[in-house]
């Protein structure tokens, strides 16, 4: 069953005078109990549709389309009523806990004015929850009292996950929880929230660039290239049958594929090539590519693509 | 073309805050009425009419006359001279060393650093005001000895930021890198530090004008500043006095001239600091 | 041939003003690095492999130890000869936005090494800026561009065109490809190994990624706590 659903989502905002087309046209379903990865290079738009989702962007940003969450449009809520969805219903782990924090208020603090704010707690009643929930995250409860500088990058994200899962939210949106950890911390982060996010039956749309941690962590995954969503397939099909040309390049771009390299860099998004935005790099491309924007395309195995190479089944 | 876009998305920032625009206004008003002053004033500000005392503000006189039948309109265009020149030529001295020994002292730590950072809390240590005093004092009262005594009591201020910058540039690897390419340390600091300090200085060198203007007019008030017949605001305030009470206008316009000088300076610093931090500056959208 | 070959190398870091505590970020470390050839270097944050790179190349003074590099000891090189030093061994860093001046533009930033070390003239400068940037790849519509304006790929293409241009025989590349995507670190390893086919460059390649390491290096030296505890 269906828990988020995102209908032809448009993002767009004026950036030195150009509009940028964060994202254009999002088509996306999260279901009930599942994780649900996000992958794409560094502005590609994914941070952005992440943040979209719990209504974090800033008024002059252009917003079209449908967020549906629990019947609900998010789109059309009230400031009100979305401070209220945003933590209690839909929980995020913003990217770069260093700068998340803040360095003023010591992290019990930060956790503990969430259960206040949103659940009117005591202040007795907030901090216990509050160690109940670093306990949770393996923070050990009596360093409630430090700040964010006293603790390391790993112990940060830990804190952010505590804060993303305090009101027990059935949607989290982790945008890349674990970007500039060391490999065996980035291991017990994603261990961390897979368990977490299994065992309260939560639903996880994981935001990241490392196909790693996509494939340990996710069911399903949705490739995203400027500003669009390419492929979407369970994680087995991505891995062993990629049908974008663009998320085969990715994967061989992985060590272990022999690092082979793509040509060229990733479009702007105010100044995409026209038809698919992927052709000028593409190894496959036929004659409908530079001309036409190619549509979403079920294939056989229940993978949707966006690609003319298919269009023929 | 580049810096001509830089210069004309200022500009555009500028128009969307109103007081920084004011403020720009006002000293770009004032630099003209500097440059003009001997086209712009009806009366020559030394010539002494006894017959005209303590006029009140009429057609011929617009600000009216002070005790020695002087115009004070004319004296207060001259006026703008002085206090412009002051405030230029010692934020010109104050910035260029103050930035000088920040950037040293930040560069190099260790015992400089301590050295002068110590001598940068004494002079702090200090109320300006006195310390600028007793320079006056010693020194005897002259334009040159005002601005050596401003200056002396105001670079600390941009020793202190530049040297915070130049601490947090030194971690970054394009310093390092330029180590790497083993490019002298004067090098490094003349071309890879400098520039990355300069839109602070600018913001803190605009507020310092108007500190530096501020200060002068109170040494010539007390006396100590640029002496009488020379047209400077702050000896008219002081001249103005005895007569307070019959001729208000004698210190009423002197002390406007001040006032509308500083706040425009610090309207436009203000702006700047406004334009220019990143921190406020930042589309949070685009850090993606 | 042995290019680099260092011995027995220390940096101690002392905190504490009254309770002198002594820290040993490397603490005994001997690599050799033959010409033409990679070493990996890998290990957990913290456990001092960027550390080793610095005093290397001497950023960072070493306490103790021997850094013998195309047959001579360089720790105690100055003035000079230590400028010239800078013309051999090179290091790319790990994040490429800060690996620039953010006020100077990518032309003036290739030319930069050049003018250090004198290496060009006036009326050479174009020619030879741009047979740099055709051979790392880059498109020379960003040569007039500002850091902040190009992508992380594009600038450590810039920061390998840099030190190119001084024709050095061994480069540190510290953790240089771990802020990148995917896709981009795919293109800058093998943009390195070309060079290094190329010019016969020697890396010293460090990255906390195992995968990637394999695939760079000829030999891998596995760090911890100071020490190199394990060779591959």
């Amino acid at each position: 069953m269906s828990l988020l659903k995102i209908q032809d989502l448009k993002v767009y905002f004026n950036a030195r005078g150009k509009t940028v087309k964060a994202n254009n046209g999002i088509d996306l379903e999260i279901r009930e109990n599942e994780i649900l990865g996000l992958i794409g290079e560094t502005g590609c738009g994914k941070s952005i549709l992440g943040r979209a989702i719990v209504g974090l962007l800033s008024d002059n940003v252009e917003i079209r389309g449908k967020i549906v969450y629990k019947n609900e449009d998010i789109l059309d809520l009230s400031e009100d009523r979305l401070r209220k969805i945003r933590g209690k219903d839909i929980g995020i782990i913003l990217q770069n806990p260093s700068a998340a924090l803040n360095p003023v208020l010591s992290v019990g603090n930060q956790i503990s004015e969430i259960y206040r704010y949103h659940e009117n707690m005591g202040k007795k009643e907030a901090r216990i929850r509050t160690a109940k929930m670093l306990e949770m995250v393996g923070i050990d409860p009596k360093r409630m009292h430090e700040y964010p500088h006293q603790f390391s990058g790993g112990m940060k994200q830990r804190v952010m996950i505590a804060m993303g899962l305090a009101l027990n939210p059935g949607l989290l949106i982790a945008d890349e929880p674990t970007k500039g950890l060391d490999p065996t911390t980035k291991d017990k982060i994603v261990d961390l929230i897979c368990e977490l996010v299994i065992n309260r039956n939560m639903s996880l749309l994981l935001i990241t660039h490392d196909l790693g941690v996509a494939e340990k962590m996710c069911d399903r995954v949705a490739v995203m290239y400027a500003g669009e969503i390419i492929e979407i397939a369970t994680i087995e099909n991505i891995l062993s049958n990629p049908q974008h040309p663009y998320t085969q390049d990715l994967l061989n771009s992985r060590p272990k594929k022999g690092l082979k390299p793509t040509a060229g860099e990733s479009p702007s998004l105010s100044s995409p090539p026209a038809g698919c935005k992927f052709h000028p790099r593409c190894r496959c491309v036929i004659g409908e590519c530079p001309k036409t924007h190619p549509q979403m395309i079920e294939t056989e195995n229940g993978t949707s693509v966006r690609c003319f190479l298919y269009e023929d089944n | 073309m580049k810096k001509l876009n830089d210069i004309r998305n200022i500009l555009k920032e500028a128009g969307n805050n109103r007081m920084a625009a004011i403020g720009g206004a006002i000293v770009i008003l004032l630099v003209l009425i500097a440059i003009l002053a001997s086209l712009l004033s009806p009366h020559d500000p030394f010539e002494q009419k006894l017959e005209n005392r303590l006029l009140n503000p009429c057609f011929e006189y617009p600000f009216g006359t002070d005790n020695l039948g002087r115009c004070i309109f004319s004296r207060l265009i001259f006026g703008t001279r002085y206090s412009l020149a002051i405030g230029v030529v010692v934020v010109g001295i104050t910035a260029s060393v103050g930035t000088t020994l920040g950037i040293v002292s930040g560069y190099s730590r260790g015992i400089i650093d301590e050295t002068l950072m110590r001598i940068v809390d004494i002079v702090l240590a200090f109320p300006g005001i006195i310390l600028a005093l007793v320079i006056a004092g010693i020194l005897g009262p002259s334009f040159l000895n005002v601005v050596i005594a401003i200056s002396l009591t105001h670079w600390p201020a941009y020793t202190r930021l530049v040297r915070g910058i130049t601490l947090s540039l030194r971690e970054k690897e394009f310093i390092e890198g330029a180590r790497a390419l083993r490019a002298s340390n004067i090098y490094i600091m003349r071309r890879h530090i400098l520039p990355n300090c300069i839109n602070p200085i600018i913001v803190l060198a605009t507020l310092d004008i108007a500190h530096a203007i501020i200060f002068a007019t109170g040494l010539s008030f007390l006396g100590l500043g640029i002496q009488p017949p020379t047209p400077e605001w702050g000896s008219m305030l002081k001249a103005g006095i005895p007569y307070f009470r019959i001729s208000p206008h004698l210190t009423f316009f002197p002390g406007t001239a001040i006032m509308v000088t500083v706040m425009a300076f610090n309207f436009l610093g203000d702006g700047l600091r406004d334009m220019i931090d990143p921190k406020i500056n930042e589309i949070i959208l685009v850090s993606e | 041939m042995t290019l680099l070959s260092v011995e027995n190398l220390k940096k101690y870091y002392y905190s504490g003003v009254f309770n002198k505590k002594e820290i040993r970020a490397v603490d005994g470390v001997d690599i050799e690095i033959k010409s033409g050839r990679t070493l990996g270097l890998v290990g957990g944050s913290g456990c001092g492999k960027t550390t080793v790179a610095r005093t290397i190349l001497r950023l960072v003074e070493p306490t103790d130890g021997s850094i013998v590099f195309d047959g001579r000891d360089i720790t105690k090189l100055r003035g000079r000869e230590m400028k010239n030093l800078g013309r051999e061994m090179q290091i790319i860093f790990q994040n490429p936005e800060t690996s620039l001046n953010p006020r100077m533009k990518i032309y003036d930033a290739i030319l930069e090494p050049l003018t250090i070390h004198k290496l060009c003239s006036a009326d050479e400068e174009n020619e030879k800026i741009h047979r740099l940037i055709e051979i790392v790849n880059l498109n020379k519509e960003l040569l007039f561009r500002y850091p902040h304006e190009l992508s992380g790929g594009q600038l450590q293409r810039v920061v390998i065109a840099r030190i190119l241009s001084l024709n050095p025989k061994f480069i540190v590349a510290d953790e240089a490809t771990s802020m990148l995507d995917p896709l981009v670190q795919a293109q800058i390893l093998n943009l390195m190994k070309d060079l290094q086919e190329k010019l016969g460059i020697s890396y010293l390649f460090i990255s906390h990624d195992m995968d990637v390491v394999e695939w760079m290096s000829d030999e891998i030296a596995v760090m911890d706590k100071g020490k190199i505890v394990d060779w591959k």
